[in-house]
């Protein structure tokens, strides 16, 4: 298992460095372009609308043995092109990728400028796909159709040197801790949405690989199915021993599965932190709406926020400089009359739209401060809510976030 | 009322079925006008002819001889067109599908110029190692070869342009190399598209008349393949032309519906 | 001269009628089915043919002549039917297709060899140990190469036997045997590549070209006079030129 390149260093540090930097679009890809997924062919879709020339991926990226990290972003972001750089399906541009201390990737005359050829004879070390540590479940799980469950999870240890045998019994054992002990038999046709993630998971633990990839592991599931394959893979996530990284667009799958997030858009993080503080404090309206967040941009001095739009917002805890600030929808009150007394925020605002959001009403406001807020079915009825209505809105002060942009 | 309108629901459009059904008594009505012709009572003794049997065996090994060359080098052909990144590609597509449109006699001719007494490679073969290829069994193999692997080549690149390359990637990542993963990975997964490719390929061999009188000449026992045999009786027996063929197509429908039987009757 | 059934005379006088009462032969047709080792010779024949009779445009269809015996049997509207052998021909008049068929040429079979003859081939004798191309025995040029060897007494045996003459000659001329038993009239065709060698064994298989007309011939009156054309003077002077022997 330690076929590995050798680290001259007498200590390397474990775990995952890496700079991933991708640029394409200038030159006419090639070759590989076919190699994409569903997702990353989007995203060329995506950033060929957006911008005809380029796109530009650049993450750094560290992750500790042990350590799940969620790579969390809307489609497009870059966030598949990280992974697939990781795996080695997609050269980096720039940059480099260090595995327990190995370096796996890194184009020659890296200078950080990002305007690196992407062929491979013009690196100074590239450790392919199958020479890498790595283990990846891909979104739509990539199970080998003509194999059946048991030798899908034998596979990886068949191409790493291990007897037939002896891979078959490893197959079993890893079939085993995913509860699939009795469908080694069965192919991946014959296996349900939920049987097929955990063989995926269990094939690419096979190897013991010293960093798993996960692309949306969860999201080819239905809703029900979901749940619980959520909770069986944080269990296999906490017991794996190596580092993990898992791509999604879903904030529930990274927010429960990962021990640190890092948000991506446009090829970029633009916010990084474990789940209390990125959900707390959102700097993205993309994580404020993951998150079912109110967020807007302004300058704090002392008690008031003074938003981008003008309006004036009255905070708890005194702020200076630029500043978010954000509050949840339950936190929005509506009324039919301007409501009278204490310290508010309170404005004029229409209806724009309203649906239905678990077990109360979300209702979109238009006004000087769009936002949305949270009402029961009765208070809806009672102020007979629809779109073009208007209503005063009010939020306490002590229930508005203010923090440093 | 209604079941006349769920049977006219489920009905075939006639516009499919009419072209359809008169498509197919073209293609069969000419194999009825054989069976209709066929001696039937001389059959036993006709097909117990020595020299009969002998261009049946000639045929059936030969045929395989090309199936097989034709996978050993048609499906690498096709790797490269379905998956090679160079320039020229689509022009060596369009000259790998050069047998499919040249008259076959001209192919013979082609391979004569090529692998003959006098030819580029035939002349070298034959000072150096004193080998002829034209008139021997080689030569009808490589006919047959000549003019069947571009069906081969044609059927397994559709299948691997059909093929999810992402799979290979996940080959990739589990450890295995390029090789690996077309070995443990593609192959299996385009076996239909391979099979369907070599069953054609080889129906063109069996078949296969005008490179191969051409190029192999015509020698019972050595060279001389069914549809030599049954070209020649032709000329003065109708009837045992006849017997050959039907033969010729019994034996191939046999085997082609045994091959198909084994090998799509997945679980 | 004719001694055709009712309805072949009565063919006749429509044909004659209407003849009469049109532009006196005009614009008519007339079907040749003749021998693929014909061609050269029966092509000039009927172009001289036509040169003599104004109106009229004579067409040939030249293959073996068993594939042509097997589609004048079949129904195929010819006029005059011209083979290479008489087994072909006895075929057709078996069939009652035709009557009275007339040899109008003979042809004996040479070895034909590269020209200069380079492996000095004399006689059938020194074929041993060369390679040499023949016609299969199911076809007639085959059946007289059989017939030849027989009469020789010696036992050869060619590395192929082709389906037919040509392809006989042309495995000479791509240079893949060393020598090719084929008829005269195609080693006079291809002189400049190859040169004949005469051999005395070929009198015991002289190959007899007969010709008819059709009885359902549409144009039975051109068909008569195609035939005493080809057994006439100007025409056999044609065939003689080809390599053909009178008989």
């Amino acid at each position: 298992m330690d076929g590995h390149p050798v680290n001259p260093e007498p200590h390397p540090q474990q775990g995952l460095d890496a700079h991933l930097v991708v640029v394409r679009g200038t030159n006419p890809k090639r070759g590989n372009e076919s190699a994409t997924d569903d997702s990353d062919r989007s995203t060329h879709r995506r950033n060929a609308s957006r911008d005809d020339q380029t796109f530009r991926l650049d993450l750094r990226l560290r992750v500790e043995p042990g350590e799940t990290v969620a790579l969390l972003g809307p489609n497009g972001a870059g966030k598949t092109t990280a992974l697939r750089a990781l795996a080695g399906l997609e050269p980096l541009s720039d940059g480099g990728i260090i595995l327990d201390g190995a370096l796996l990737d890194r184009p020659r005359n890296s200078t950080g400028t990002g305007t690196g050829n992407n062929s491979a004879n013009t690196r100074d070390r590239w450790v392919p796909p199958e020479h890498r540590r790595i283990g990846v479940v891909f979104q739509d799980y990539l199970l080998f159709p003509h194999l059946n469950a048991l030798d899908n999870v034998a596979f990886g240890p068949r191409r790493r040197g291990t007897g037939r045998a002896e891979a078959r019994g490893l197959a079993a054992d890893r079939l085993a801790r995913v509860g699939l002990a009795d469908f080694a038999k069965r192919r991946p046709s014959q296996l349900s949405g939920g049987q097929a993630q955990r063989v995926a998971l269990a094939r690419a633990l096979a190897t013991d690989p010293a960093l798993l990839l996960l692309d949306e592991p969860l999201a080819a599931l239905d809703a029900r199915t979901r749940l619980d394959t959520r909770v069986e893979l944080h269990r296999h996530l906490a017991g794996h021993a190596g580092a993990a990284v898992l791509v999604t667009h879903d904030p529930v799958d990274a927010l429960m599965l990962a021990d640190r997030l890092i948000v991506i858009e446009d090829g970029r993080a633009v916010q990084e932190g474990d789940a209390e503080a990125v959900t707390a404090r959102p700097r993205t309206d993309y994580i404020a709406r993951l998150v079912g967040l109110n967020l807007y941009r302004g300058t704090a001095s002392g008690r008031t926020v003074v938003l981008e739009s003008g309006t004036v917002l009255a905070t708890a805890e005194p702020l200076d400089g630029p500043a978010f600030a954000a509050f949840a929808p339950s936190a929005v009150a509506l009324f039919r009359d301007e409501p009278d007394g204490s310290p508010r925020n309170t404005w004029r605002a229409s209806v724009s739209g309203v649906h239905r959001h678990g077990d109360h009403l979300r209702v979109q406001l238009d006004g000087p401060l769009r936002a949305a807020a949270d009402v029961t079915p009765a208070a809806a009825a009672h102020l007979a809510l629809a779109p073009g209505r208007d209503v005063w809105a009010a939020v306490k002060a002590t229930e508005i976030r203010a923090y440093p942009a | 009322m209604p079941t006349a309108r769920t049977r006219r629901r489920r009905r075939i459009p006639a516009a499919l079925l009419a072209p359809a059904v008169l498509g197919l008594a073209f293609l069969i009505l000419p194999l009825a006008g054989l069976l209709a012709r066929a001696p039937w009572s001389e059959l036993p003794a006709r097909l117990a002819e020595p020299a009969m049997l002998d261009a049946l065996r000639l045929s059936l090994v030969t045929a395989t001889a090309a199936t097989a060359l034709s996978l050993l080098f048609g499906v690498p052909i096709a790797w490269l067109l379905a998956r090679g990144d160079f320039p020229g590609r689509s022009l060596l597509r369009a000259l790998v599908t050069v047998p499919l449109v040249l008259p076959p006699v001209v192919g013979g001719v082609a391979l004569l110029l090529v692998f003959g007494r006098n030819g580029i490679v035939g002349s070298w073969l034959h000072d150096r190692f004193d080998l002829t290829i034209p008139f021997t069994t080689t030569a009808v193999v490589l006919a047959m070869t000549f003019v069947s692997m571009p069906f081969l080549i044609v059927s397994v690149e559709g299948a691997l342009r059909g093929a999810d390359t992402r799979f290979e990637e996940a080959a990739a990542t589990l450890g295995a190399g390029r090789w690996t993963a077309f070995t443990h990975v593609t192959l299996p997964m385009i076996a239909p598209g391979v099979l369907a490719g070599a069953v054609l390929c080889w129906a063109r061999a069996l078949g296969e008349f005008g490179a191969t009188i051409t190029f192999a000449g015509n020698f019972p026992g050595r060279t001389q393949t069914m549809p030599l045999a049954v070209y020649l009786a032709l000329q003065t027996d109708m009837e045992a032309a006849i017997v050959l063929s039907l033969l010729l197509l019994a034996v191939s429908v046999i085997v082609l519906a045994s091959l198909r039987d084994r090998w799509t009757a997945t679980p | 001269m004719r001694t055709g059934p009712a309805f072949a005379t009565a063919a006749l006088m429509l044909t004659g009628l209407t003849a009469c009462g049109g532009t006196d032969d005009a614009d008519a047709t007339l079907t040749v089915f003749a021998a693929a080792s014909l061609t050269e010779a029966v092509t000039e024949i009927g172009e001289q043919f036509e040169a003599e009779h104004d109106g009229v445009t004579v067409e040939f269809n030249f293959a073996a002549s068993s594939d042509l015996a097997a589609q004048i049997t079949e129904g195929a509207p010819a006029d005059v039917f011209a083979s290479a052998d008489e087994a072909n021909m006895d075929k057709v008049v078996d069939a009652g297709a035709a009557d009275a068929p007339e040899t109008f040429a003979l042809n004996q079979l040479v070895i034909a060899v590269p020209a200069g003859n380079p492996e000095n081939v004399t006689g059938l004798a020194d074929l041993d140990g060369l390679d040499f191309a023949a016609c299969a025995p199911e076809v007639p040029c085959g059946t007289a190469a059989q017939t030849a060897a027989d009469a020789s007494g010696t036992d050869l045996t060619p590395v192929t036997y082709e389906a037919d003459v040509k392809s006989t000659l042309q495995k000479l001329l791509l240079g893949e045997v060393d020598a090719a038993l084929v008829y005269r009239t195609d080693a006079i065709a291809a002189a400049d590549a190859v040169d004949a060698v005469e051999f005395p064994e070929s009198a015991a298989a002289v190959n007899t070209y007969p010709i008819t007309a059709l009885d359902e011939a549409p144009e039975t009156d051109l068909a008569d006079q195609f035939t005493a054309y080809v057994l006439g003077e100007d025409a056999q002077a044609i065939l003689e030129t080809a390599g053909f022997q009178q008989p």
